[in-house]
């Protein structure tokens, strides 16, 4: 009896850090058993050793910034069966797409000696807005577990359990005192999708939201509230939703 | 200690009415022969700004001298001027942490090449009652050691709620087997409400701030001078089974004096005025459901932030979700089933999409079963006037203002036509009404 040809496993990326799919790297107890599960075809993290496409499952990591990679994306897209966008850049443009909201020109001029070296697109943008992205993991990184539960979920052809709740809803089920009602710190869970096992409030620190905003998120109720407490609006400094800009844009947008 | 262990659920046919007093060297003796008959102890515990109710090792663990100021959307711990070991209101945390867990693996399944699958329960082999929670090193307070539990600390609202939660998920048709284990073997020490917080309304819902019946020993503490020395704490003592009275027997005390015995219904009265909210129950659940379309529920959805912290810390909200994993090598698969909530999407979410699609139909929905459909479905509100949903919220919605603005409209649109009274005591296998189904889903 012949074993069954094990699913092909592509990572890619694009404007990043390299810390989500360095995840799959921090496996480490399941590495073994991921790779026993699937052939992981690419890597280049791991290793410089690349079997030619199709894939069956790509991670992809990072935003697209520049034009090469614009077109890049669509090729990747074509290479792959189940296209997984990871972390906070792929799923929603990532930090830097705080150029979004100011001028090129005056950023890279900021920034750089020789801008004119530059060949970068005006805005940093979430892969889905290029290619049809099958699933989509938050988090800046990703966490752990819900890379595994995609994998396994995949494996075994169901669903993964990825729920689009708030952090506040993991927070209770981890049986963690809330930080903004007992401390007065701001916190953006509320607005949050969970996944990182409210992880930021287990250590006594505001969720700065990058998992990106949850199903339903209502900032403005939250910008209220904050105001009132005198902390000021969501809006500020580490409680501008940064991370994943799909918060910032929310700012008028109740989410109902 | 068998008689400890093997008394039925309500054990109180066997009221004794003398009341006693022990001393905070009484309470550490007591604390000490529970964990010596082998029960988990929980009670309260300062920890992350807050008293919490978890594991706890002894008399010293207490918060004493400790209180928590609370308003809506605010909790913050705050010194008392004298030594009271319970003069704080209740915290974030229930008993429902405990007896109904965030998380429980329901089953679990391998796949053998040589004997197809085989499955279990997932529960510990000991059959211990506190072992059964889903492993996970995030969330150490279900999976500490077991044993049954010995509450500490336990208010009468929580004690309205626990009745609650033994009608909802052991006074139908079908009961939870998992509840039940963990309820079954459990000894409560209960105390007497003296420093309610500015969120409780225990007393318009005829749960507190006394203590009636329910648990196994009940406290009453008394008040002191701030300057007598913190081993100076008494309490007055009410033996409420007869396992109680069983382990009283170890632990030294007295019989009160009638001057004693004045000062704790003094303490109690006290709190009784000191109530920080107020809920008119009277005709609440027929005026509440006569304004089903009023434009305020939107004015609340307006503020409501979905995020489910009212649901998670109310001591009766019971629903559940049930997911499915696997492992990689594809042997191996588990059922866990976690707290759910009535304001996630997912919660309602059928063929063709949610059902209740907006937060205000949401919030609906959850301060109706609170407070008008539990009637029809349970006999009793589903509201213990406990205030955690209201402190707890992390922009401050409080469902007694909320409920009495909606109640007030009701009075103002008297042509609406108004529901029927609710049976009041409806038949224990009676099947719940659609717009009252709490839906626990895939059960």
């Amino acid at each position: 009896m012949t074993k069954p040809r094990r699913p092909t496993l592509a990572v890619w990326k694009f404007a990043s850090c390299d810390g989500c799919q360095l995840t799959l790297l921090d496996c480490e107890e399941e590495l073994l058993a991921v790779a026993g599960a699937v052939e992981i075809a690419r890597f280049l993290e791991a290793t410089r050793a690349v079997r030619p496409g199709p894939y069956d499952i790509s991670l992809v990591e990072g935003s697209i910034t520049t034009a090469a990679d614009r077109d890049r994306i669509q090729a990747v897209r074509r290479e792959s069966g189940l296209l997984v966008a990871i972390g906070a850049c792929a799923a929603g443009g990532g930090i830097q797409a705080l150029r979004n909201r100011a001028s090129l020109a005056e950023l890279t001029a900021a920034v750089y000696a020789r801008p004119d070296y530059l060949d970068t697109l005006a805005e940093s943008t979430p892969i889905a807005e290029h290619v049809p992205v099958d699933y989509e993991l938050r988090g800046c990184p990703i966490a752990k577990g819900q890379l595994l539960e995609v994998i396994t979920a995949l494996l075994a052809g169901r669903q993964p359990v990825l729920p689009p709740h708030s952090v506040c809803h993991d927070c209770k089920l981890a049986g963690q005192v809330c930080v903004m009602v007992a401390q007065g710190i701001p916190c953006l869970g509320p607005l949050t999708q969970a996944g990182c096992g409210a992880l930021c409030p287990g250590f006594q620190r505001g969720c700065y939201g990058c998992f990106g905003p949850m199903e339903q998120p209502n900032r403005p109720a939250l910008d209220h509230w904050l105001r009132a407490l005198g902390v000021g609006t969501a809006a500020a400094g580490r409680l501008d939703g940064r991370f994943d800009p799909r918060l910032q844009a929310l700012a008028e947008d109740t989410g109902d | 200690m068998a008689q400890v262990q093997g008394v039925a659920l309500n054990d109180n046919q066997d009221p004794d009415t003398r009341r006693l007093v022990i001393t905070r060297d009484g309470l550490a003796v007591l604390l000490n022969a529970l964990r010596r008959h082998g029960y988990r102890l929980i009670g309260p515990r300062l920890g992350d700004g807050a008293i919490q109710f978890t594991d706890i090792d002894g008399v010293d663990d207490l918060p004493q001298g400790w209180t928590a100021v609370q308003e809506a959307g605010h909790y913050r711990l705050q010194r008392r001027a004298d030594a009271a070991l319970f003069g704080y209101a209740v915290g974030p945390h229930s008993l429902k942490r405990y007896l109904h867990p965030p998380r429980l693996r329901l089953w679990r399944m391998h796949r053998d090449a040589m004997q197809g699958c085989s499955s279990d329960s997932g529960a510990d082999p000991g059959g211990d009652p506190g072992g059964d929670a889903e492993t996970s090193d995030r969330d150490p307070q279900t999976t500490a050691p077991a044993g049954p539990f010995a509450f500490v600390g336990v208010r009468p609202c929580e004690l309205r709620a626990l009745a609650i939660q033994d009608r909802v998920l052991l006074g139908g048709q079908q009961i939870d087997p998992h509840y039940q284990a963990r309820r079954a073997g459990c000894f409560i020490v209960a105390v007497a409400c003296g420093s309610p917080g500015g969120t409780c309304f225990c007393q318009s819902m005829q749960a507190g701030p006394g203590l009636r019946d329910g648990f196994d020993l009940g406290l009453t503490e008394l008040d002191t001078d701030p300057t007598d020395p913190p081993q100076g704490q008494r309490l007055l003592l009410a033996i409420g089974s007869a396992r109680g009275r069983a382990l009283l027997t170890e632990i030294p005390h007295r019989p009160a004096t009638a001057a004693e015995i004045a000062q704790g219904e003094r303490v109690v009265a006290r709190a009784a005025d000191a109530m920080g909210r107020h809920l008119d129950g009277d005709g609440l659940r027929e005026r509440l459901l006569a304004v089903l379309e009023h434009p305020y529920w939107d004015q609340v959805g307006a503020r409501c932030l979905g995020c489910t912290n009212c649901t998670l810390v109310c001591p009766t909200c019971f629903c559940t979700s049930v997911e499915d994993h696997t492992d990689l090598t594809g042997q191996y698969a588990e059922r866990t089933r976690r707290w759910d909530s009535c304001f996630t999407g997912d919660f309602s979410y059928i063929h063709g999409g949610s059902v209740r699609q907006h937060r205000a139909a949401r919030y609906r929905q959850w301060l109706l079963h609170k407070l008008a459909t539990w009637h029809d479905q349970f006999g009793s509100p589903g509201c213990v006037g406990c205030g955690r949903c209201i402190t707890w919220c992390p922009v401050g919605i409080d469902l007694s203002a909320e409920a009495a603005a909606l109640a007030a409209a009701a009075a103002s649109q008297p042509g609406l036509p108004t529901a029927p009274p609710a049976d009041p005591s409806p038949a224990p296998t009676s099947a719940p009404q659609p717009a009252a189904m709490p839906a626990r889903r895939h059960e």
